[in-house]
């Protein structure tokens, strides 16, 4: 019957859409990309989920509190990594110190005060190479720096200090964003009643990121701990002798063993060592990396709940 | 508003001072502290890292107030760190240089000390299946050293099950290790190493590659054999009599890939450092020389 | 950057010299701050710039000393930087000829980061896409919190598993003679840079606004047409981005391909092979020689190489990244 197209496509619809070939072939491609890609990804997850499981599992026999609080025994081939703990411990806090306030006040400055002009461009470049820069380029620089020109020797602070250099992007561009975050309303409220450009940052923006700040000084400690060139040739040795459970082995001007370089000794250098035993270190460096980026994620998370704008 | 809350930030800026305050405290003021524990630092050759930190380890129990550092690095690296007065005690698998004892007088005003401490022989290590039972300075040579002509098995008349290429992979270790030069200067007579070895950063990884590799052969500290790998005798020359590395043949000088192993200080050593070196020549040091896989110096030897 | 309100000098100077705000020229007298409040702000101000510039500071202090330690070698006779660049013997310790020539070592680098990308661009651009397009809210949460865990595990653990679990997988499975060699420290490097690589493309990938989106469904198209059409085209620079900072992370890893490259110094016929990267050179071999040495200086001006080449590469990466900026 000669119905007008309009009248039958308000009656029903899909009557005017035909499965052409066209549309089954994108439909198609449509399905495979999906699968293709998901694909993808679990291809990604699943080395890491795999390995992890595998580190645990061979690193069984050896886990233990005891792992944990003892020290090497035996030439190392035994014992736990005590020394190597506290004294990771102790290059983290020290870094921590030195590079937190610092790049705190470097991402205030580059956010709050600098002019959008060749110089903040420079800064940012600066920063964006410091965090690109090898770490061997960082040993080297803290060699050549701290252990000889600035005379401190190999110890704790000529590493810490390098590992300083070496984690404060992080911190810088974590605080950049959480005091990006904060509405510019606030400033210009604060203005409005005749703060300073000071007054405004200390009373207002600051408190408002301190929780994304934490953020950024948590993901600097997980760094941190991991890092092994760096350490390696400034500040890092190979044994130190020191009482089960001592919370304060090291002096500042001391070296000290930390977790990543035990981990490369016990793989290339010790012989004889039980085979659970540098697989337990491996799980012990990583779970505290693991655990301290999960605390900085949740900690993120329940910011963005507690955000009232 | 806020003015008599304690503010987030000023808070988190007194835990930093305070937190700074602590650790500068924890600063210990140079030289050997006659309260708390005096420390001493060794540094030096990672062929005797796992000897120096075995004695560091057992020193624990014998002097619980003297603690001992122990770092690696290399024996060039010790050597230096004691010319510059960093360390009191360097380690060393190779002999002290006459221009680097030049270099310490100058600098320091003192003269260096020598202790041998125990021997090291160099092992050549293949894999378990490997038939090899006899190598000379030569074959070794001729493996190793640039411009050699020995590059697969069949070319020493031997085949290898589970070696399916043949060729002959040359395990070594870096190029400024006391170990790669002791090697380079007595069994290749100061000729190069061919490029192309697999140089491995640490003794114990040449054993562990060796173990795993049919097609392998290496050498590394006798210290450091295990069970799974194989280790074979070396003769001079060809028709001269093949030895083992063994405690008896290293003293006796007749296994002919032989090291000391030293013990540097800047002058005669005073205090916590003369008793560890005593300590350490002494039958209780002596043990752990061989518990090591070392061998250790006939009783009554103190060096120059 | 905040954009403060324009004020003229004058107003500016008149500002910083009362503490008020002089809108009115008459303003009635209002309580001035302390004396000590205000030269603590100028000084805590001072300060703040001190640390603004303190990054520049940083990398110009790491080329300056890096370069220090490495200079002197270059008036040596024995270390020529054609020689240097151009040969691939490296005998620093030689006893009768020292050769210092770290050719082999610049393909070796070449051909581990190289392999690194090459796997790792694939499936990090094909996981960023899945996380930005294709799953739901909550599957997004928990793939990106998994992949910046994965980001998070340190490189001598990376490292390890490279020497004790992916060299016996890689002998049982390609039939190596050696385990490790470039296709191990391939993989491993590319299970490092994934991570980057697919959050920064995944952060490119969101940049771009949803009315494109939206103009393409409304034509009609499909999820992968729209990436394919749409997406790709309009993030490509981000995403080149991403892939050039995955490039200058891979060539500045130093302790997972020192541990799982097999450490040889040659020019690799084929993936199986061991090679030796320029970062683990320095590594295994800074410890060993004696400070102040030639061969010391060398690696340094080997570091200083290596700095030249990561600053390019990040360099490029942030020009890309500003263009990007620029369009909007």
């Amino acid at each position: 019957m000669a119905q007008t197209p309009a009248l039958s496509t308000l009656q029903d619809p899909a009557s005017r859409f035909t499965v052409t070939p066209g549309v089954r072939r994108k439909r198609r491609t449509e399905g495979a990309a999906k699968w293709i890609l998901s694909g993808m990804a679990a291809m990604v997850i699943l080395p890491l989920l795999l390995l992890l499981t595998h580190l645990v599992v061979k690193a069984w026999p050896s886990l233990s509190l005891d792992f944990l609080l003892e020290v090497p025994l035996k030439g190392m081939t035994e014992g736990g990594v005590w020394p190597a703990l506290v004294g990771t411990f102790y290059l983290i806090a020290v870094a921590l110190l030195i590079s937190a306030p610092g790049g705190v006040l470097a991402a205030i400055y580059l956010n709050e005060y600098a002019r959008e002009n060749w110089f903040h461009r420079t800064v940012n470049l600066a920063v964006i190479n410091l965090a690109g820069v090898p770490s061997i380029v960082h040993a080297l620089h803290g060699l050549g720096a701290f252990v000889y020109a600035a005379q401190f020797g190999f110890s704790i602070i000529s590493a810490a200090l390098t590992l300083a250099i070496m984690t404060v992007p992080v911190v810088i561009t974590s605080t950049r964003e959480a005091l990006n975050s904060v509405p510019m309303a606030f400033r210009e409220a604060c203005w409005n009643v005749g703060a300073t450009r000071w007054q405004t940052i200390r009373r207002v923006v600051l408190p408002n990121s301190v929780s994304g700040i934490l953020t950024g000084v948590i993901l600097e400690v997980s760094r941190t701990a991991g890092e092994t060139a760096p350490i390696m040739f400034t500040g890092a040795v190979f044994y130190k002798a020191v009482e089960r459970g001592d919370l304060f082995p090291y002096f500042l001007n001391d070296q000290c063993m930390a977790l990543s370089m035990h981990l490369y000794v016990l793989a290339t250098q010790v012989p004889g060592v039980k085979e659970s035993l540098p697989y337990a270190t491996a799980v012990v460096l990583v779970g505290l990396v693991l655990l301290t980026n999960s605390a900085s994620i949740m900690l993120r998370m329940w910011l963005r709940n507690r955000k009232k704008w | 508003m806020r003015n008599h809350r304690l503010s987030p930030v000023g808070f988190l800026a007194a835990a930093f001072v305070l937190a700074a305050a602590l650790l500068a405290a924890g600063c210990r003021k140079g030289g050997d502290g006659t309260t708390g524990s005096a420390g001493i630092q060794m540094k030096g050759s990672d062929t005797m890292v796992n000897l120096v930190q075995a004695w560091a380890e057992e020193y624990r129990k014998v002097a619980p107030q003297v603690s001992v550092e122990v770092s690696g690095g290399g024996s060039g690296v010790g050597i230096a760190a004691l010319i510059r007065g960093a360390v009191q005690i360097a380690s060393s698998s190779r002999d002290m240089k006459p221009q680097e004892m030049d270099q310490a007088r100058r600098h320091t005003g003192k003269e260096v000390r020598e202790f041998t401490v125990g021997y090291d022989a160099l092992a050549i290590y293949v894999h378990k299946e490997n038939p090899l039972e006899v190598i000379t300075f030569e074959q070794l040579a001729e493996i190793y050293a640039e411009g050699g002509r020995l590059t697969q098995w069949k070319d020493l008349k031997i085949s290898i099950p589970g070696c399916s290429g043949d060729e002959i992979i040359r395990i070594s270790r870096q190029s400024s290790s006391g170990t790669y030069e002791f090697f380079r200067e007595h069994v290749l007579l100061n000729r190069d190493f061919k490029l192309g070895s697999r140089d491995m950063n640490g003794s114990k990884e040449v054993v562990e590659l060796v173990e795993r590799t049919p097609c392998a052969i290496g050498y590394s500290g006798m210290g450091y054999a295990t069970p799974a790998v194989k280790v074979i005798r070396v003769a001079e020359r060809a028709n001269a009599p093949a030895f083992e590395p063994s405690v008896e043949n290293t003293l006796s000088r007749a296994y002919p890939i032989a090291r000391a192993l030293h013990l540097y200080t800047l002058g005669d050593p005073q205090g916590a450092v003369k008793d560890y070196i005593d300590w350490i020549l002494s039958p209780a040091g002596q043990k752990l020389v061989i518990d090591t896989g070392y061998v250790p110096v006939r009783t009554g030897e103190p060096g120059k | 950057m905040r954009h403060y309100p324009t004020m003229g000098r004058l107003h500016r100077e008149a500002m910083r010299m009362t503490d008020t705000p002089t809108s009115k020229p008459t303003a009635v007298a209002r309580p001035q701050r302390p004396l000590w409040a205000i030269w603590g702000e100028k000084a805590l101000e001072l300060l703040i710039r001190f640390a603004g510039v303190s990054a520049i500071i940083f990398v110009m202090s790491i080329f300056f000393f890096i370069f220090r330690e490495a200079a002197p070698v270059l008036e040596s006779d024995r270390f020529s930087l054609g020689r240097f660049l151009g040969s691939v013997e490296w005998y620093p310790t030689s006893a009768t000829n020292v050769r210092y020539g770290i050719l082999a070592l610049i393909v070796g680098t070449a051909w581990v980061s190289g392999l690194a990308v090459l796997i790792a661009v694939p499936f990090s651009l094909g996981s960023a896409i899945f996380i930005s397009e294709f799953c739901g809210p909550r599957l997004k949460e928990a793939l990106k919190v998994v992949i910046e865990l994965l980001a998070a595990v340190p490189s001598v653990v990376w490292g390890f598993i490279g020497l004790t679990v992916t060299s016996r997988l890689i002998v049982e499975y390609a039939g190596a003679t050696v385990g490790v060699n470039v296709l191990n420290g391939g993989l491993i490097l590319a299970l490092m840079c994934i991570p980057i690589i697919t959050s920064i493309a995944e952060d490119a990938l969101k940049a771009v606004p949803d009315s494109y989106r939206e103009a393409a469904l409304a034509l009609g198209a499909t999820r992968w047409q729209i990436v394919y059409r749409v997406l790709l085209p309009a993030a490509k620079t981000g995403l080149l981005a991403a892939v050039l900072l995955g490039v200058g992370r891979a060539i500045g890893e130093t302790m997972a391909v020192l541990m799982s490259t097999g450490h040889a110094v040659q020019i690799p016929h084929g993936l199986l092979d061991s090679v030796r990267t320029l970062t683990a050179n320095i590594a295994a071999e800074l410890g060993e020689a004696p400070a102040k040495s030639e061969h010391y200086r060398v690696l340094f001006m080997t570091g200083v190489f290596l700095f030249i080449i990561t600053f390019l590469v990040n360099l490029a990466a942030d020009i890309t990244v500003r263009g990007v900026r620029k369009q909007k």
